[in-house]
């Protein structure tokens, strides 16, 4: 086997070249996380709701919400990222920004919105018909009860799969760099690109650790003690 | 609570320590004397293995097809092959991308061309023969574009230029220009950019700039060529670190220099590379 000589690819390099591109690097994940997460909410939650009606007077929007998550879940993010972000701008609408921040944003959001429409809606579907029958016998409306009735339990239930969603929607915010943004992934490839050296790749994995790891038990821990306080509450 | 958090830091240690105790170490191979053809250890026994990029551009390699021998990778490939003794039909041609043919590690060619600059850092990681060709840095544009007209490095300072990933250029928007460049994964993604003004231009190689300017980029320009910095300008091809075949390789570069026929070839491809203006400090 052949092998370097002179460098040593694994061996920590100075830090204060590598550490402070790969941390600017990560500011942009965690913005892309955090702007895309709420804007991911808001058309996650819009479109289980739609799917789960059934007025037939919103029949061609049920139709519309089924069509946009079989495309958006089926099809792969970076197809995706490479449509929005080069595609798009490549049609020359007049008005439409070529931000490739902004682009792959958008990019992100329409597929995981679809993730995260999916897991809402089996947590609505998982709340029992009882719960709305005896919400409308006390009077309360359909919207309502849905608000204030099935939407609470639903997402109580869901909390696990979503935030693994939110995991992953901080790892694949990476997959924006394709367009040319430096995320902490991009710069810890430069990084190692020119030197050889693959330590950035460890500092960048170890950064990314330090947000989701406690992140996950935090979660964890929360569910466990409000699943303790409900079970006690129904004892007393 | 406090062992889940004495967990978390004795897994995240154990994760750094038990990486960096897989430093390889050192060996280097010394090449063989003999450079007769049948002495030569290629990855195929009687065949030359030669890598290029994919999709390989013009003038590289006409029509992405370094089988014909058209374009000047491509023709410079078969010269050397036929130097080392290799007929047309002993040479097989593969792909693969840029930033991971300059990696430390095993190949699965014997030698790969694809505008790889010859620099220290990479000499670290890849075997290099001398150089073939000798290209410096431009950057690509389009007409009215920010930076079009311009004609020192001092009015770039506002500028959005990208290049490639662990190319020279990208180095060279850093050190020389002193600017943030926006980083592709290959030149395809940066040249889809600029076809966008996503980015104000993009940092290629001289002739690969004079390709992309002519006949990718509508209304394409060639802002001016980076001064030259010397040793980062020169292509030399690529071989797997302490290759044998390094120093044969280099005899048929030398040779090829030597007789004249790389002058010929670069005349038959690269003819038109001239005059772009350099751009003042």
């Amino acid at each position: 086997m052949t092998v370097v000589s002179n460098s040593t690819p694994w061996s920590p390099s100075p830090r204060e070249r590598v550490f402070p591109t790969v941390i600017r690097g990560l500011v942009v994940n965690i913005q892309l996380t955090l702007i895309g997460g709420i804007a991911i909410g808001i058309i996650a939650l819009a479109l289980a709701l739609l799917r789960t009606t059934k007025s037939p007077a919103l029949t061609p929007f049920r139709f519309i919400a089924t069509a946009y998550v079989d495309i958006f879940r089926g099809a792969p993010l970076i197809l995706i990222i490479l449509l929005v972000g080069f595609g798009v701008p490549a049609l020359r609408i007049q008005g439409l920004t070529s931000n490739v921040i902004v682009l792959g944003t958008i990019a992100v959001v329409l597929t995981y919105s679809a993730y995260v429409a999916e897991v809402i809606r089996s947590g609505i579907l998982s709340v029992h018909q009882s719960q709305r029958a005896a919400a409308r016998s006390l009077g309360l409306t359909s919207n309502q009860a849905m608000r204030y009735v099935i939407l609470p339990q639903a997402i109580r239930r869901v909390i696990p799969p979503l935030l693994n969603d939110f995991v992953s929607l901080l790892k694949d915010t990476g997959l924006v760099s394709i367009l040319g943004v430096t995320d902490a992934v991009r710069a810890a490839q430069i990084n190692a690109s020119r030197t050889f050296n693959y330590t950035p790749y460890v500092v960048a994995a170890i950064l990314f650790l330090l947000i989701t790891i406690p992140l996950t038990r935090y979660i964890d821990r929360h569910i466990r003690l409000r699943s303790e306080k409900q079970n006690s509450d129904g004892l007393a | 609570m406090k062992n889940r958090k004495g967990l978390v830091i004795a897994l995240t240690v154990a994760f750094a320590f038990g990486i960096s105790a897989c430093s390889s170490s050192d060996s280097t191979e010394s090449a063989s004397a003999s450079c007769e053809k049948a002495d030569l250890a290629t990855i195929e026994s009687g065949m030359l293995t030669i890598a290029t990029g994919e999709p390989a551009y013009y003038p590289w390699v006409i029509d992405d097809a370094p089988e014909s021998g058209e374009g000047f990778e491509a023709a410079v490939a078969y010269a050397v092959a036929t130097q080392l003794g290799f007929s047309k039909d002993e040479v097989k041609w593969v792909r693969t991308t840029f930033d991971g043919a300059v990696t430390p590690g095993e190949k699965n060619f014997d030698f790969n061309l694809q505008q790889f600059s010859i620099t220290e850092e990479r000499k670290a990681a890849v075997d290099f023969s001398s150089p073939y060709y000798t290209a410096p840095q431009a950057i690509v544009s389009f007409k009215g574009s920010k930076i079009d007209g311009k004609s020192s490095i001092a009015d770039l300072k506002d500028a959005k230029l990208g290049a490639a990933v662990g190319t020279t250029s990208l180095d060279a928007i850093e050190s020389q220009l002193g600017l943030k460049p926006s980083v592709f994964n290959d030149n395809a993604a940066g040249v889809s950019a600029l076809k966008n003004k996503q980015i104000d231009g993009l940092v290629v190689d001289l002739p690969t700039a004079f390709y992309l300017s002519g006949v990718e980029i509508e209304n394409g320009i060639i802002v001016g060529q980076l001064p030259s910095t010397g040793s980062g300008d020169q292509f030399g091809l690529l071989l797997t670190k302490g290759s044998a075949l390094t120093s044969c390789v280099t005899g048929a570069v030398d040779a090829i220099t030597a007789d004249g026929s790389l002058a010929s070839i670069t005349d038959t491809w690269l003819a038109t590379n001239t005059g772009s203006p350099v751009l003042k400090p």
